[in-house]
């Protein structure tokens, strides 16, 4: 096993050697500077673990229990580092268990590379064992995928996989590798990172005179708002944004991706859009005149009904992809670039203002939601834990500063609302997809992509049954991950919808739980179920402080409902207060 | 409204990017009603042509969403109007029938059509033109008896184009040139700014 090749600099002057396909892909990884990769072995891919096994020094491979939770395992770490994520896979079963996380990367534009092995060439189409067809299966979940069968390809095909995947609006790309090219030996010429595709070009050319168009709006608006998404994140443009927010003096709003890219705790950070998100967002977005997004894509669950969305206002959008614009909202001036390079040249040209008026009907929502809402759902006057006092809670002990890791469902709208952050890259969860069971291995990950930082998951306990089995990861990778169940003993959001749009009719969502703390402990892992509320505080703290991996369950009321609520097919001004 | 549009693509010659493009219409539940593969006017650049029955506002997006696909340089939608076009047809029937019965002079000369073989037993026409005018020639030849008839997919000229080689040269320049206008649409100037 050759394990010397990747000190030698990649350079097109480096001589040529011999090697086999599988040597090409970790020597791939050394170069893009791959430390950790997500995966499971089987029998189409195990040239590459075998090529693996001589790279242990340099490449950190974590086994996991299923290929659903390696995918979401690279998720969290590429959300959390700001990398891309790397999962490897056998063929047939392993490679189609990836097909869900690669769903979800590509809904919410996260940077994946994964390799999935594939049987001998020869047999392709013979439905051999373990042959299924991944390619087309992955298609429209993959910003691109390809298949190789030949070892030389693999150095030119990986470069092009971590360029695509990082680059633009990035995604998850899958490169399926036959085993014969994994085993193939070849002369191997040293590896070239790729920048450039002439089919690709992921940085448009922004056209000024639409900057200084949406400047000019701006300035004269007497009302403006700006929503941002994940894109000021993706684009690292978080202190771009916020000298823009903090120059023009516009409140600004976030999708539940966006959270995080401004801290809770900005003046001028009015709170969360969509469905479950905050009254003032919500409410005013049909009473502003300009209405600025920022690297956002109006999903459905933020606009509610489109015929009712901000018909009064001027829409200027940034967006990196040009298919997003006037894709769902018409945009009064198009600003199609990186916003990184888009949002400074706005501030430029954007007059110093203040709008303490327009600022104060945030505040006088904010006053109707606390009375409606906040007060109940943080502070109750019943004995029975709320969802809403655990986050808060956890607040007091972590200051803002843990990424917070959640699934899907009530306790993630809850999380969402009421978790406070104070960094960027602090708010992991499955916002286009919905994926439950997405938090335990996406937390996983969030910690190798942020060793130094607390990461909490929040789950709740539907969602944790889904995906359970990582428990096993987390023991073997001694993964210091804390882990909050908040279990009502329902599938409390489908139950909400039960309850307010089906007569009460609870079909299939009174779901039994294990003891999680006794199935923790047979894992290795500590934990404790709380109930009462002068034992919160200290659950979280003893949970906080432990040094490892920790399971708190916490039982929170049965039938809690998540309020605010944009009923579907409502306009977000139709927002339910209860 | 809905209207017949041609959508242009040009690509890489990359395995499996029929299928890319052909899912991103069928997720759509929009029917494809013609699909042409072909080389293009530039070495190693391949071109599709597609046509569709759709709304202005769904075709561009369409058309958007195909020029974000990794392997695609460049989408066009043109309507009718704006397209030179023709598909090609084959008609097989029975020699003899065809003898007797039909002034193959006139059929040839009024349908454009040619002979390609000419057997004992069968003898093959090709004629090329719009739709109407290739299924003008079926109901001529169906009285004789059409053996079989066969019709392939559209192809088309943009009008406008002046072709792609200019345009490839910008695509392979590491940095896009600053007068490179990639986002052609936003040229609609005053109709973007309409408010």
């Amino acid at each position: 096993m050759d394990t010397a090749l990747s000190t030698a600099p990649a350079t097109a002057t480096q001589q040529t050697r011999t090697i086999s396909g599988s040597q090409a892909v970790c020597e791939a990884m050394v170069q893009e500077g791959v430390s950790t990769i997500f995966g499971y072995p089987g029998g189409a891919i195990m040239p590459i673990y075998d090529a693996l096994y001589g790279y242990e020094d340099r490449l950190e491979h974590i086994l996991v229990r299923h290929e659903q939770g390696g995918i979401h395992a690279a998720q969290g770490y590429a959300r959390t580092s700001g990398r891309t994520g790397v999962v490897f896979a056998t063929s047939g079963p392993g490679a189609t268990n990836l097909v869900t996380g690669l769903a979800d990367a590509m809904i919410d534009s996260t940077p994946l590379v994964c390799i999935t092995g594939q049987v001998f060439a020869h047999l392709l189409g013979t439905d051999a064992f373990q042959e299924t067809d991944v390619i087309n299966i992955t298609t429209p979940v993959t910003k691109w995928n390809y298949q190789i069968t030949d070892a030389a390809e693999i150095p030119e095909i990986l470069a092009k996989a971590f360029y695509i995947a990082g680059s633009g609006r990035p995604g998850p790309v899958l490169i399926d590798i036959t085993k014969n090219a994994q085993l193939q030996l070849f002369e191997y010429q040293g590896y070239k990172p790729c920048h450039h595709i002439r089919s690709y070009r992921p940085k448009p050319v922004v056209r000024k005179a639409y900057v200084e168009e949406a400047a000019r709006l701006i300035n004269e608006a007497e009302r403006p708002f700006v929503i941002f998404g994940q894109g000021v994140i993706l684009g690292g443009a978080e202190q771009e944004f916020k000298a823009f927010i903090e120059k023009a003096g516009i409140p600004a709003a976030w999708t539940i991706l966006g959270l995080s890219a401004l801290p809770t705790d900005h003046p001028l950070n009015v709170g969360m859009l969509g469905m479950h998100g905050n009254y003032g967002p919500n409410v005013l977005t049909n009473e502003c005149d300009v209405l600025i997004a920022v690297g956002m894509r109006f999903d459905d669950r933020v606009t509610g009904r489109l015929d009712k969305y901000a018909k009064q206002a001027k829409v200027i959008h940034l967006d990196i992809d040009p298919a997003e614009i006037d894709k769902n909202i018409k945009a009064t001036v198009p600003v199609w670039g990186d916003c990184k390079e888009t949002l400074p040249m706005l501030t430029a040209l954007v007059q110093q203002k203040a709008y303490p008026k327009w600022l104060e009907k945030f505040k006088e929502c904010t006053k109707s939601e606390d009375e409606a809402v906040f007060q109940g759902e943080l502070h109750p006057t019943s004995d029975i834990l709320t969802m809403g006092e655990v986050i808060d809670t956890l607040n007091q002990i972590t200051h803002g500063n843990a990424v917070i890791v959640t699934d899907v469902g009530q306790h993630q709208m809850v999380a969402c609302r009421y978790a406070k952050f104070n960094q960027s890259r602090s708010n992991v969860t499955s916002g286009g997809l919905g994926t439950m069971g997405f938090a335990l291995p996406a937390a996983i990950g969030a910690k190798f992509g942020a060793p130094d930082r607390e990461v909490v998951a929040v789950i709740g306990d539907g969602g944790f049954q889904m995906t359970l089995q990582e428990l096993g990861t987390i023991m073997q990778s001694n993964v210091k991950v804390k882990i909050i169940i908040l279990n009502n003993n329902f599938l409390g959001m489908v139950r909400q919808w039960q309850e307010l749009f089906h007569e009460r009719r609870y079909s299939s969502v009174d779901i039994q739980s294990p003891d999680f703390v006794a199935l923790a402990a047979a894992y290795g892992i500590s934990g404790q179920s709380v109930s009462e509320r002068p034992n919160l505080k200290t659950a979280l703290e003893t949970m906080i402080d432990h040094d490892g991996a920790y399971l708190l369950e916490v039982m929170v009321g049965k039938e809690n409902n998540v309020f605010p609520m944009v009923p579907q097919g409502c306009g977000v001004a139709e927002i339910r207060l209860k | 409204m809905k209207q017949e549009y041609t959508i242009t693509v040009y690509t890489e010659n990359q395995v499996g990017l029929l299928n890319r493009i052909a899912i991103m219409f069928s997720r759509r539940k929009i029917n494809i009603e013609s699909l042409n593969t072909s080389p293009s006017e530039v070495e190693g650049i391949h071109r599709f042509t597609i046509v569709i029955n759709e709304t202005e506002d769904v075709v561009r997006k369409l058309v958007r969403q195909i020029e974000k696909q990794v392997d695609v340089l460049k989408a066009y939608f043109n309507t009718n109007e704006e397209i030179v076009w023709q598909e090609l047809a084959l008609y097989k029937v029975p020699t003899d029938e065809i003898a007797e019965k039909v002034k193959v002079e006139r059929l040839l000369r009024e349908h454009g059509a040619r002979a390609v073989v000419i057997r004992k037993d069968y003898t093959i026409f090709e004629t090329s033109g719009h739709r109407e005018e290739t299924d003008k020639l079926i109901s001529v030849l169906e009285p004789v008896g059409l053996i079989e008839f066969v019709r392939s997919a559209r192809v088309a000229i943009i009008k406008e184009s002046r072709g792609f080689h200019e345009k490839l040269k910008e695509f392979e320049e590491t940095e896009p040139h600053p007068s490179t206008r990639e986002n052609e649409y936003l040229d609609q100037g005053g109709n973007v700014f309409v408010m």
